[in-house]
């Protein structure tokens, strides 16, 4: 019984019960189907764990009431909630105005989910667990995820609503922003491995310096920056906050699902949360070492189960910043992506391939390496966000005591 | 038939449906797009022949046809911006009226 | 094999017929997408898996984010836009020019003799050797499409700004 080859052992004895010729089908339909359900519980759990986690920083409870339908007594601290959120998502109404583009509204809520998925396809979620291996892995995950933009356009142009439409056109805005810092960010990582394909990237952050100290992108300086710029990019780009403002409750209504109710708006909602899995996924593979485990003798856990725990800390990570950080403002966010994020991350390139060229570099140059690596990614940080800072001045309370 | 032949004729249909847009409709974007879609009918192009050629390692269409994908997207980018600055002068983007510099 | 390009021909050949036609300007560019998607398909279907990303990368994400902004920049008055065709002598004309092209193309294509070469398993290039041709033979073709780039966008920039400097409120 070995458990880290337990799902493969367990997806053959399945596809070895239905005849050779749908072996290929089922084996593929069998994965698709264990995503769907292992990544919409996840979804369903994240949902819950944002909720309370939130109270929790604002000094509330969160949901606590929603128990078992006949076990009335058994709370389970709520944990039941997005199961009675999905209810009622399912039962309410389905408003579709008048005026709306009908094809256009109802099709952007299944692309949008459609989309989001497809990025699932080429995580490896542990040594042996990858759905598909692409050779192009990345260029498909980016691929895949430009179409969410597409989406969101169709829902904010076929509401025929002006608030939707031009809450779309601020979020594409954003989008196309922060989508060059984000593949900006990730260009380093394929130059230093070498290749596109994430199984590899995974496999090449193996190994540990004296069995503790693991050898993931992260802890190196041009990792470190590239990893910066794709947390804040990761941010923006799934709407997150600090960067949520397509949807900024308080401004706009609800931004392009302003006209969407009920399950549509349901399905908004999970495909954000979809885009955020994935794009986190992303971020683990390709900087925290993907489902290697952090020291040596922590590997009898299973690779899937450490890449899902990296998964949950990087979701708790963003649940966090949401609790802390303020909304910007719409030149704020351009701003820093353009004048901050691209240039650092362009400049972070030229370190990476500072990083690749040097690999011999041993001895005493090896700590020259890391020295001009550091540099390279901390004295433009400084400069860029001096100038970013510069002719702010601290913010003045006119009526509160100083 | 073979199987080259009908990516040919795929992509010769698909540049006759690029030529009647660019012909036919006087909207700019829509002849604009029209182009596009002429170029990537010649791009099918490329990718059949490197499909079915004799020296497929070679990747000679491969490589063609992104740099046709990148020289076509510069091409929209400014395209598209000339519409831009053409609908700010005259608040048309019918092609026809765009004719000042016409002896 | 044979069954799959037809169907992907069927989708490439309907969106963008649909979108040529289509008096929706929205709605043409949105079957436009639909074509490139399909063209997308069509090269993964002849193994050029790189090529397939790069264009649904760049058309999908890219180039139909353009041309939507254009549509929504150069709208005018009503909501919906519809386009009509600028006279049915252009679109006769039109059609009589696409016609003799497709002739001249559809005869060229069944008269010179293509070895039909059907047995040849799909040839696959993998990103390291698509990579290595770059940086090697092709590096001087991927600088000048590097300037071009450049000089595209700051083309598209200087063309489409606004001269007169806005008031900052």
């Amino acid at each position: 019984m070995n458990l880290e080859t337990l799902p493969l052992q367990l997806r053959d004895a399945i596809v070895g019960l239905f005849p050779p010729a749908l072996q290929w089908s089922v084996h593929h339909v069998l994965s698709i189907t264990v995503i769907l359900t292992v990544f919409g519980l996840f979804f369903a759990f994240t949902t819950i764990a944002e909720r309370k986690l939130l109270a929790r920083v604002q000094n509330r409870l969160g949901p606590n009431r929603s128990g078992l339908p006949w076990f009335r007594q058994l709370k389970l601290w709520g944990l039941t909630q997005p199961f009675a959120d999905a209810i009622k998502a399912f039962t309410k109404e389905d408003v579709v105005p008048a005026a709306a583009d009908k094809v256009l509204h109802f099709l952007a809520p299944v692309l949008i989910v459609a989309f989001s998925l497809l990025g699932f396809a080429v995580l490896p979620f542990g040594r042996h667990l990858i759905p598909v291996e692409l050779d192009a892995a990345l260029l498909y995950f980016f691929a895949a995820g430009a179409a969410t933009e597409l989406a969101i356009f169709m829902a904010g142009w076929g509401s025929r609503n002006k608030y939707s439409l031009l809450a779309a056109m601020r979020a594409l805005a954003q989008l196309i922003s922060y989508e060059l810092p984000l593949l900006l960010s990730v260009v380093p990582v394929v130059m230093v491995c070498g290749t596109l394909s994430t199984k590899e990237i995974a496999l090449a952050q193996g190994g540990w310096t004296f069995g503790v100290l693991p050898h993931w992108h992260v802890f190196t300086p041009w990792g470190l920056a590239a990893f910066l710029i794709f947390l804040v990019a990761t941010l923006a780009e799934s709407n997150r906050s600090p960067f949520d403002l397509p949807e900024a409750e308080s401004e706009l209504i609800a931004g392009h699902l302003t006209e969407y109710s009920g399950f549509k708006y349901a399905l908004f909602f999970m495909a954000e949360y979809f885009g955020l899995t994935a794009l986190s996924g992303l971020g683990v593979t390709l900087f925290l070492g993907g489902w290697q485990a952090p020291c040596a003798f922590l590997e009898f856990i299973p690779s899937y189960l450490w890449f899902m725990l990296k998964l949950v800390g990087m979701i708790v990570f963003f649940i966090w910043v949401r609790g802390t950080l303020l909304r910007l403002r719409i030149d704020q966010l351009t701003r820093l992506s353009w004048k901050f994020l691209v240039p650092l991350a362009l400049l972070n390139l030229g370190n990476g391939a500072f990083w690749a060229l040097t690999t011999d570099w041993t001895g005493p140059l090896a700590l020259a390496r890391w020295a001009i690596s550091a540099a390279i990614v901390i004295v433009p940080f400084v400069l860029l966000g001096r100038q970013l800072t510069t002719g702010q001045t601290t913010r003045t309370y006119r009526y509160a005591p100083s | 038939m073979s199987p080259l032949q009908l990516c040919l004729i795929l992509s010769s249909l698909l540049f006759c449906v690029g030529l009647v847009g660019a012909l036919a409709r006087s909207n700019t974007i829509l002849v604009l797009l029209g182009i596009e879609l002429m170029l990537n009918a010649a791009n099918l192009n490329f990718i059949a022949f490197w499909r079915y050629g004799p020296h497929p390692a070679a990747g000679t269409g491969v490589i063609f046809v992104l740099f046709t994908i990148a020289v076509a997207a510069a091409e929209a980018a400014v395209g598209i911006a000339l519409v831009i600055a053409v609908h700010r002068h005259r608040k048309s983007v019918r092609l026809q009226e765009a004719a000042s510099l016409k002896g | 094999m044979i069954l799959a390009l037809i169907i992907i021909a069927l989708v490439i050949l309907g969106a963008s017929a649909a979108a040529m036609l289509s008096r929706n300007l929205i709605h043409s560019a949105l079957l436009l997408v639909v074509a490139w998607a399909g063209i997308a398909a069509f090269y993964l279907w002849a193994g050029a898996e790189f090529v397939a990303f790069a264009q649904a990368l760049i058309y999908v994400g890219a180039v139909s984010m353009i041309v939507l902004f254009a549509v929504l920049l150069t709208r005018q008055g009503a909501t919906a836009a519809p386009v009509e065709f600028d006279s049915w002598r252009r679109a006769v004309l039109g059609l009589m020019v696409a016609g003799g092209v497709m002739g001249v193309m559809f005869g060229a294509i069944m008269g010179s003799p293509l070895d039909g070469r059907i047995a040849s398993p799909t040839p696959t290039i993998t990103v390291k050797q698509l990579g290595l041709l770059l940086m090697g033979p092709y590096a001087p073709a991927l600088l000048i499409v590097g300037v071009l780039l450049t000089v595209a966008l700051l083309g598209a920039i200087v063309i489409a700004a606004v001269d007169k400097s806005e008031e900052t409120p």
